[in-house]
C-alpha cells in the first residue's frame, strides 16, 4: 500500500496552487493514502486550506519559527525525519520544490524522478526530457522510497470539500544555521498568477523596450490575464525574471495563452504545450510559434494589440 | 578563497531538434552536435569572475563521463579554469552518483565552493546541486541571477517563482546558477592553443569507491505528442470571432 506524503508550497497566508496539483497527482496512484506536510511558524490558515483538498488523509502541520520563510537546508532533514511513515514524499516542480526535494532525496540516499506528468505505477512514471522533445518512462526501484516532483502543469487542482484532520507534528531534526534569509522582491502583483491564471498573455523581443509593454498589460487587463514573457524579453530588462515561460522560466497550462511578438523557441513552447487554446500574434507568417496555435494572426503587434484590446470593449 | 569548482556536462547543444530513436531506446546522437551544458558555462564564467577580482585562487573545472567530454574540458580550459579532471566512465550516470563523485572531489581538493548549472538541458533534472549539498551538510543556493562575497559568506540572489529572493549562505557552499547571471566569454584561438598545455586528469570512476545510487531504470523514449496546427485568421475581428467560437472570451 502506498502512502505519499505531499509537501505543500505556501506563502505564510495562503496555498499554493502547486499544492491541490501535486495532491492530484498522488491520488493516482492505485489505493494510496495522501498525507500534506505544512511547515511553516504559524500555519493554521494553510492547513486548514490542504485538509479541504479532496483525496487528503491528514494534514500534518510543523510549526516551528526557522520554517518561515522556506529554506530547502532546513525543511529537509525535517522532512526526512517524517519520511519513514511514508512509500512516497512529492513536491511540486516549481521553485520551491526543485530546490527542496533533491536534498530529501539525498539525505536519504536515492536518487529523485523530476516533474512527473503521468503516473503509470506506483513506482512508474513518465516525465519530460531534452526541452519536452521525448518523454521517458522510468521505473523506481520498488524497495525504496520515491521522491518526485509533480510537473504542476500536467495536473487539475484537486476539488475542495473534504474536512481532512490536521495534526500537529513535531520532528526530531538538527537544524542547520548555515543558511539565512534575507528578503524577497516580488513584482507587483495586482495581476493573476502566472501558474494559476487562466488566461495567460505573453510578450517577446519585438515588444522591443519596457515603455511598449504597456501594449501587453492593457490588453492583460481586458482578459484578467496574467503576464508572461519569453527569455529574450527577460533578458533585455522590458519584464521581470519570473514573468518568463519555458524550459528555464514557469512551465503552465492555462485555457488560453496568447503570444505576442514571440518566435517559439523549443525552450519557449516546452513552457506552454498544456495550453488549452494558444494564439499567436507575430509579424512573420513563417514563425515556429504558428506550428503550435490554435489561431495564428500574421500582423504588426503594434496595430493589433491596440485593436484588440479595443475590440474587447 | 582558495579553490573552486565547476562542473561542466557534455549535452546535445540547445540548437539541435532533438529526435527520439525509432527503437524507443533514447534519442539520437550520433553525429549530433555536443556542447558544454549552457548553465554550466555560465557557472564557469562566474568562477573565472570571482578568481579574476581576486576572490579565488583557482578554478578547476571536473566532468563526469566519456573520453569524449575531453573536448569540453578543453573549451573550459580556454575559457580560462586552471586545471579540469575527468572523471571517465562509459555507461550513464545518475544524479545521485554525480553528487557523491563530486562530494569525493571536494574533499581530494579541498575545494571552498562549487558552482554548478542549476539544471542539464539533457535530463532537465534540476538535482545535482542540491544533493551535493546535502551530502556536504553544506548551504545551497540555486537558481542564482547575482552573487556577491564577503569573507566567509557569499549574498545569492535568487530567481524563485514570486520573484527574487536573497540568502545569506556560510562557505563552503554550492551554488547552481541561471541564465541571467552573466554573459559568458567567447573563446578565442591563442586560448585555444594555450589549453592544450593545461593539465587534464583522468581519474576512472572506479577509482574513486563512490557507491552507485539505487538505479531509476529508464523503460521506453517517446516523442511528445505533438500539437496540432490550428487556423490562421485575416485580422482582428477573425480573431475575436474565433475565440468566442471556443468559448474563450
Ligand atoms: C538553455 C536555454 C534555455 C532557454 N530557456 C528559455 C525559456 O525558458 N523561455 C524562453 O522564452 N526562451 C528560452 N530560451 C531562449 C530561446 O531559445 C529564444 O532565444 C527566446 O525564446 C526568443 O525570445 P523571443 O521569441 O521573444 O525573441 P525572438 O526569437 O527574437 O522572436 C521575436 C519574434 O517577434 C516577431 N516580431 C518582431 N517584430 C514584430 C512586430 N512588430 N509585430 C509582431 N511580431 C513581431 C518576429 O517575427 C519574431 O518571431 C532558452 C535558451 C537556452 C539556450
Amino acid at each position: 500500500m502506498s502512502k505519499v506524503l505531499v509537501i505543500a508550497e505556501h506563502n505564510g497566508e495562503s496555498l499554493n496552487p502547486s499544492t491541490a496539483k501535486s495532491v492530484s497527482c498522488a491520488t493516482q496512484i492505485d489505493g494510496a493514502t495522501v498525507d500534506v506536510a505544512v511547515f511553516g511558524s504559524s500555519v493554521a490558515g494553510v492547513a486548514q486550506e490542504a485538509a479541504e483538498l479532496n483525496g487528503v488523509a491528514r494534514v500534518l502541520s510543523v510549526e516551528r519559527e526557522e520554517n518561515d520563510p522556506a529554506i530547502a537546508a532546513i525543511l529537509a532533514p525535517q522532512i526526512v525525519a517524517l519520511a519513514g511513515d511514508y512509500s512516497h514524499v512529492f513536491g511540486p516542480s516549481t521553485t520551491f520544490g526543485k530546490d527542496l526535494m533533491p536534498r530529501v532525496a539525498a539525505l536519504l540516499g536515492v536518487n529523485q524522478i523530476s516533474d512527473i506528468m503521468s503516473v503509470e505505477g506506483s513506482h512508474s512514471f513518465k516525465r519530460p526530457v531534452y526541452a519536452g522533445n521525448a518523454i521517458v518512462s522510468v521505473d523506481a526501484p520498488a524497495d525504496s522510497i520515491v521522491i518526485a516532483t509533480v510537473r504542476t502543469a500536467s495536473y487539475q487542482a484537486a476539488d475542495r470539500g473534504n474536512n481532512a484532520p490536521i495534526e500537529a507534528a513535531s520532528v526530531d531534526a538538527e537544524l542547520p544555521t548555515h543558511t539565512r534569509f534575507v528578503e524577497l522582491r516580488t513584482g507587483s502583483s495586482d495581476r493573476p498568477d502566472l501558474q494559476a491564471a487562466a488566461r495567460v498573455v505573453s510578450g517577446g523581443r519585438a515588444l522591443a523596450s519596457e515603455e511598449n509593454f504597456e501594449l501587453i498589460y492593457k490588453l492583460a487587463d481586458k482578459l484578467g490575464a496574467a503576464i508572461g514573457s519569453s527569455r529574450a524579453a527577460v533578458d533585455a530588462g522590458y519584464v521581470p525574471p519570473e514573468t518568463q515561460v519555458g524550459q528555464t522560466g514557469q512551465i503552465i497550462a492555462p485555457d488560453l495563452y496568447i503570444a505576442i511578438g514571440i518566435s517559439g523557441a523549443i525552450q519557449h513552447i516546452t513552457g506552454i504545450k498544456d495550453a488549452g487554446t494558444i494564439v499567436a500574434i507575430n509579424k512573420d507568417e513563417e514563425a515556429p510559434i504558428f506550428e503550435v496555435s490554435d489561431i495564428g494572426l500574421v500582423g504588426d503587434l503594434f496595430t493589433v494589440v491596440p485593436e484588440l484590446t479595443d475590440a474587447l470593449g | 578563497m582558495e579553490k573552486i569548482l565547476v562542473g561542466l556536462k557534455r549535452v546535445v547543444d540547445y540548437n539541435v531538434r532533438v529526435q527520439v530513436k525509432s527503437d524507443g531506446s533514447g534519442v539520437e546522437t550520433d553525429g549530433v552536435k555536443m556542447s558544454i551544458n549552457p548553465f554550466d558555462e555560465i557557472a564557469l564564467e562566474e568562477a573565472l569572475r570571482i578568481r579574476e577580482r581576486g576572490d579565488a585562487n583557482e578554478v578547476v573545472v571536473v566532468s563526469i563521463g566519456s573520453s569524449e567530454s575531453q573536448q569540453q574540458l578543453r573549451t573550459g580550459l580556454a575559457m580560462g579554469a586552471d586545471r579540469a579532471i575527468l572523471v571517465e566512465t562509459a555507461s550513464s550516470t545518475d544524479a545521485l552518483t554525480v553528487a557523491r563523485v563530486f562530494r569525493t572531489i571536494i574533499d581530494r581538493e579541498n575545494a571552498d565552493l562549487v558552482i554548478l548549472g542549476k539544471q542539464a538541458i539533457d535530463d532537465d533534472n534540476s538535482q545535482t546541486g542540491q544533493m551535493l549539498a546535502a551530502l556536504w551538510g553544506r548551504p545551497q543556493a540555486t537558481f542564482a541571477s547575482e552573487l556577491t562575497f564577503d569573507g566567509t559568506t557569499a549574498k545569492v540572489t535568487r530567481e524563485v517563482d514570486a520573484g527574487l529572493e536573497t540568502l545569506e549562505i556560510d562557505l563552503p557552499a554550492v551554488i547552481t546558477v541561471d541564465l541571467r547571471l552573466n554573459e559568458p566569454r567567447y573563446v578565442k584561438l591563442p586560448d585555444i592553443m594555450k589549453a592544450k598545455k593545461k593539465p587534464l586528469d583522468t581519474i576512472p570512476l572506479a577509482d574513486l569507491g563512490v557507491d552507485g545510487a539505487p538505479e531509476v531504470k529508464e523503460t521506453a523514449y517517446k516523442p511528445p505528442e505533438g500539437r496540432q496546427r490550428g487556423i490562421m485568421v485575416e485580422d482582428v475581428a477573425g480573431l475575436v470571432a474565433a475565440l468566442n467560437d471556443k468559448g474563450l472570451l
